[in-house]
């Protein structure tokens, strides 16, 4: 573990002026944020992650879940996964997202986890996470042993010949789907970033995750109203019945009216290298009958980019069966 | 089912026995091998090498030793002598990875150490291990998962001794598998496995002069002192080895592995306590791992069923320098009756750490492979799996023409069969429902080894009324010390709260290794004669002793039942205690000693020793979304008379919980580039969880095995995995339509 600084900011601007002086807030970032640290330390402890400094944000004041004038629902970044997932409104309004936390991780994990360091989460993949390996992620131009090597977890969509990671979030696929805004407070002021914004694809640069800059402290999330009459389901396919991230996953939200399907919000986990909104299954979902055969098309729409690896090949016919269900089940809920 | 007489009696033997150390372990007292510190203790952390194949040309640890707190770096050129333990008769210097630490510059597996950072704290250690920077001559590394046997002579060396590569024939099995009107060919596949115990190995080396002691995580204090002594040139008498809890060990701690050489070493040349604990990575690279194996079998039988041939050809893996035997065929030459068969093996060398015994070695992969091909045989006869087995289960030990000293394999079949149900099972593929899944049900036959290891004991009677009951031997979860005291208290009426035991400690009598579930079976004699040794001196001292009531009697006219000495003829209710006596003799206990040799493995036996039993499993099968879960298990065991049936079932029930993982989930990953154990993480290496855990229903059929002891107890714990993961398959083939014959069944082979 390299040596580092630990700092407990109690305001928000401290916070941003001395995480500014880091070069970067992407892989290499010299000063960082701490959450719960689920992600941060365990990286640290590898030599993934070598900031500096460590701010701890936990004594800034963003640990709120607050209801907003428009009806949606501001969540602070520093708020645990437990409680945002056993809040009455999130169970509620936002059962999707609820369901996605809780199928991420354990109890004690989740108790720690924040908000805003899930939006942060960084791959499983093991070669990213061993530092005696090739990673282009973790070091630009060295290469991607997962493509030539086990990739049985890793992505089918968004992925390039430089970077086949997949993004291990829960919370994130219920949050696309749900059409979060995450706000943003940096060196220059605040930004409100739509969550399909958020998250790059690896491309060339891999190590460049999110589209945050050195000193942007993600302050909260809010969730847009929630669609009335809107059907939530999150259904996440593993091998073991706990403890383990997605191969796939789907957070589908519906809104049906005789019959049809009004409106669809579509996101896959476990199969992307950012959390997986779905434009394509939405498209084919809009308008049609909520049926099996409009289903199938969803789905087959979903996954028509996707991209196998060595390994990974079943994870497409595993995404769209998962998808199908998901969509099934919440249809007739 | 036996009935035994314990119902009836005060004795503890038989009863359902709360272990005696739970308390000290939910309250954190219980101290593991890493709890001990000691004052003015270093941390060593190792480095490990990051190709599988080559040479170190080069070792820069200049960096490492400038940081903070860091006390040295060694290496092959300042680490001092590290002498190899060598093979000796017996269960006694045994390890399995025999090259001593930084031995060579030469590189076999990923992982291997190169050298070790020792610092004032564990960061500051690992911080400097991290900072040493290795030059090598890398070449390519062999990890090819595909296996194809070595030229090997006819007879190989093992961890174990020489052993012939024929390791079993009957008959003619070649030409009688020609000509069966039946026949089955299939190949069998079990992935490298990692051991995965909760605790991470652990040692702490402290030098006193030229006194070693070492705290080790150890399934075996006695041959750890014996191979430490041959490493280091001592009298054995100079070392002493303490495991006092083990939190597991499942095979993987049974034998020093060279982390503990070189934390000996480092504390010889600092002078000062030095602890190792590995790190879960490294327990994927360096202290073993269960091998991969490939095994062909041909079975030929009668149209009715009867087997006529048996071919076993089994291939494993195994490291470039060691010899670790995987007897897959270890239960095959008896299992079932067959005239015609052969059990041969071979072995495939690879750029890996070293194979190693892992629970119920050999037999557990083995018998996955062999029980399949009973269950495949079963439906391609159309015949129900059970009736097959019935139909041939032998007389006696065709392998050696030995009677079986106790074998109730059929009714463990029948009482399994009954309890879940089978007799409504519709073998038509996908044919059962339950809410909506399709269920699948399977069920495969176990077997696992019996007999004693050498072990000696001591037990004192005290003044007070205690009794302290003593055996280097070691309780790794299984429940040792509760087993010891229930012995004890069966000899001496004492209650389990009056006694005390004493264990993991290589200072007291030699006991036996916590391996082969033969460690009860291996104390009972030991304690028992201690025991009789402790009351006979006792009986002298109620003769014998100014003021006793017994003043006048022979030794012979008295007994000792509930902690009093009474006149047998007199019965016990006029007993004195054996406390009030010693106080009367001013003697604070009287001590007695016990041994007993070793029978497991022995020559010329009288007996085919084993313990058999069965497994039916229900599988739930979603194929919309490729959900496959375990949903029910009945195991039904005949291990000889069980001392602790509540922890008898819980070591059965873990057992099938592993089982469920070793068929579904298990499997540890090479990577094909550079060579190492690519998931070498508790994400990565899924094991089962506690949700994965279905209700699981253990029967012990408790038939006294007295070819094996005194109480006719065999012990048990790896019995449990063995043919759990064939009869997982069978439920799924059952359920899918797949027959997975490569293990771990996963969700891409059922999306079809």
């Amino acid at each position: 573990m390299h040596m580092f600084e630990f700092i407990r900011p109690t305001d928000p601007a401290a916070a941003i002026a001395a995480a500014a002086q880091s070069k970067t807030a992407q892989q290499g970032a010299d000063v960082r944020f701490m959450g719960g640290g689920t992600t941060l330390i365990d990286l640290m402890k590898l030599n993934v992650e070598t900031p500096d400094r460590v701010l701890d944000i936990n004594r800034l004041p963003l640990d709120k879940i607050e209801v907003t004038p428009d009806g949606g629902l501001k969540i602070g970044a520093t708020v645990r996964n437990s409680d945002l997932a056993n809040h009455p409104k999130v169970q509620k309004d936002y059962l999707v997202l609820s369901q996605a936390i809780l199928n991420g991780a354990s109890a004690q994990i989740r108790n720690m986890a924040t908000v805003g360091g899930n939006l942060l989460q960084r791959t499983r993949c093991v070669y990213f996470r061993d530092t005696a390996m090739s990673c282009n992620k973790r070091e630009p131009g060295t290469g991607c042993p997962a493509i030539t090597g086990h990739n049985r977890t890793l992505a089918i969509l968004g992925a390039s010949d430089h970077c086949i990671a997949t993004n291990p979030s829960d919370m994130c696929v219920a949050m696309a789907a749900l059409e979060a805004t995450i706000y943003v407070q940096g060196p220059k002021g605040s930004r409100a970033i739509p969550f399909a914004d958020f998250h790059l694809l690896p491309g060339r640069t891999p190590h460049q995750e999110t589209v945050l800059e050195p000193g942007d402290l993600i302050t909260h999330v809010t969730l847009p109203p929630p669609a009335v009459g809107s059907k939530h389901l999150y259904l996440k396919l593993r091998d073991r019945a706990s403890y383990e991230f997605a191969l796939a996953s789907a957070a589908v939200v519906l809104t049906i009216a005789g019959g049809r399907i009004t409106r669809a919000r579509v996101a896959l986990g476990g199969v992307g290298t950012r959390p997986w909104r779905s434009p394509e299954a939405e498209a084919a979902l809009a308008g049609k009958p909520a049926n099996v055969a409009t289903f199938r098309l969803a789905a087959e729409a979903a996954l028509r980019n996707a991209r196998p690896q060595s390994e990974n090949g079943f994870k497409i016919e595993l995404a769209k069966r998962c998808l199908i269900y998901a969509l099934r089940t919440a249809a007739t809920s | 089912m036996a009935t035994t007489d314990s119902s009836l009696s005060t004795s503890p033997i038989g009863r359902d026995t709360p272990r005696i150390d739970g308390p000290r372990k939910v309250t954190g007292l219980a101290q593991y091998t890493s709890d001990f510190n000691f004052p003015g203790m270093l941390y060593g952390v190792p480095v490990e090498a990051t190709i599988a194949n080559g040479k170190l040309l080069a070792l820069d640890t200049a960096a490492a030793e400038k940081m903070s707190g860091v006390r040295a770096v060694f290496h092959r050129g300042n680490i001092g002598r590290i002498f190899r333990s060598t093979p000796a008769p017996g269960f006694d210097r045994v390890c399995e990875e025999r090259r001593p630490p930084f031995e060579d510059d030469v590189i076999r597996y990923y992982g291997q150490y190169i050298a070790l950072a020792v610092a004032d704290t564990f960061e500051a250690a690992k911080a400097a291990a991290d900072a040493v920077r290795a030059t090598y001559a890398k070449e390519k590394s062999n990890v090819e998962a595909r296996l194809k046997a070595g030229d090997d002579p006819d007879v190989v060396l093992t961890t174990y001794g020489p052993a012939p590569r024929e390791q079993s024939k009957r008959g003619d099995p070649e030409g009688a598998f020609a000509s069966a009107p039946v026949k089955l060919e299939e190949t069998y596949v079990t992935p490298a496995e990692t051991h995965n115990p909760l605790e991470l190995h652990a040692t702490t080396a402290i030098w006193d002069g030229t006194m070693l002691t070492l705290y080790d995580s150890t399934q075996g204090v006695v041959n750890a002192r014996s191979v430490l002594a041959q490493m280091f040139g001592l009298p054995k008498e100079s070392v002493r080895v303490i495991s006092k809890f083990l939190g597991s060990g499942f095979g993987g701690k049974l034998y020093p592995w060279t982390h503990v050489p070189l934390a000996v070493a480092a504390a010889r040349q600092l002078g000062k306590p030095l602890k190792l604990v590995v790190s879960r990575k490294m327990m994927f690279q360096s202290v073993g791992h269960r091998a991969r194996t490939q095994q062909r079998l041909r079975l030929g039988a009668s149209r009715d069923g009867k087997l006529v041939s048996l071919m076993h050809d089994y291939v494993y893996h195994m490291s470039m320098l060691d010899d670790y035997h995987e007897d897959c065929g270890e239960a095959t030459p008896f299992h079932y009756s067959v005239p015609n068969l052969r059990v041969s093996f071979g072995r495939a060398r690879r750029n890996i750490g070293a194979t190693a015994d892992m629970r119920g070695p050999g037999a557990v992969p083995g018998l996955y492979a062999t029980e399949s091909a009973m269950n495949e045989l079963a439906e391609k006869l159309k015949m129900d799996p059970v009736q097959l087995r019935i139909l041939n289960e032998p007389k006696l030990d065709e392998s050696n023409g030995l009677p079986f000293s106790s074998r109730h394999y059929v009714e463990c079949l029948n009482v399994g069969a009954e309890k879940f149900g089978w007799a409504k099972r519709n073998p038509a593929i996908g044919s059962m429902k339950r809410d909506g899944l399709t269920l699948g049900w399977g069920m495969a036959g176990a077997a696992w080894i019996a007999g004693r290891f050498e072990a000696a004991a001591n037990m004192q009677l005290r003044d007070d009324g205690t009794v302290r009951v003593s055996c280097a031997t070691q309780d790794i979860g299984t429940g040792m010390y509760t087993i010891l005291a229930q012995l004890a208290a069966e000899k001496t009426g004492v209650p389990l709260d009056k006694i005390e035991v004493e264990l993991g400690d290589s200072a007291l009598p030699d006991g036996p290794i916590s391996g082969g579930s033969l460690a009860t079976s291996s104390v009972i004699p030991a304690v028992f004669k201690a025991a009789d040794q402790a009351i006979a001196s006792m009986l002298i001292i109620a003769v014998t002793t100014p003021g006793s009531p017994f003043l006048g009697h022979k030794p012979d006219d008295l007994a000792l039942d509930s902690g009093r000495i009474f006149v047998k003829a007199e019965g016990s209710g006029k007993g004195v205690p054996f406390g009030d006596l010693l106080r009367r003799a001013n003697a604070r206990l009287v001590t007695g000693s016990g041994s007993a040799e070793m029978t497991a493995f022995a020559p010329n036996p009288k007996f085919s020793r084993h313990s058999f039993g069965c497994h039916f499993v229900e599988v739930t099968w979603q194929a919309e979304i490729a959900r496959l879960r375990v949903s029910r298990v009945v195991t039904v065991m005949d291990a000889g008379r069980i001392l602790n049936p509540l922890a008898g079932r819980n070591q059965i029930q873990g057992a099938v919980v592993m089982g469920i993982g070793m068929a579904l989930f298990e499997e540890t990953i090479y990577d094909p580039q550079n060579g190492a154990p690519i998931n070498s993480n508790l994400a990565d290496y899924m094991v089962t969880v506690n949700a994965d855990a279905p209700p699981i229903d253990v029967t012990f059929l408790d038939y006294p095995d007295k070819e094996i002891n005194e109480l006719g107890a065999r012990g048990i714990g790896e019995i449990g995995l063995a043919g759990i993961a064939a009869a997982i398959t069978d439920a799924v083939h059952h359920a899918t339509g797949v027959r997975v014959r490569e293990l771990p069944v996963k969700i891409e082979d059922l999306l079809v």
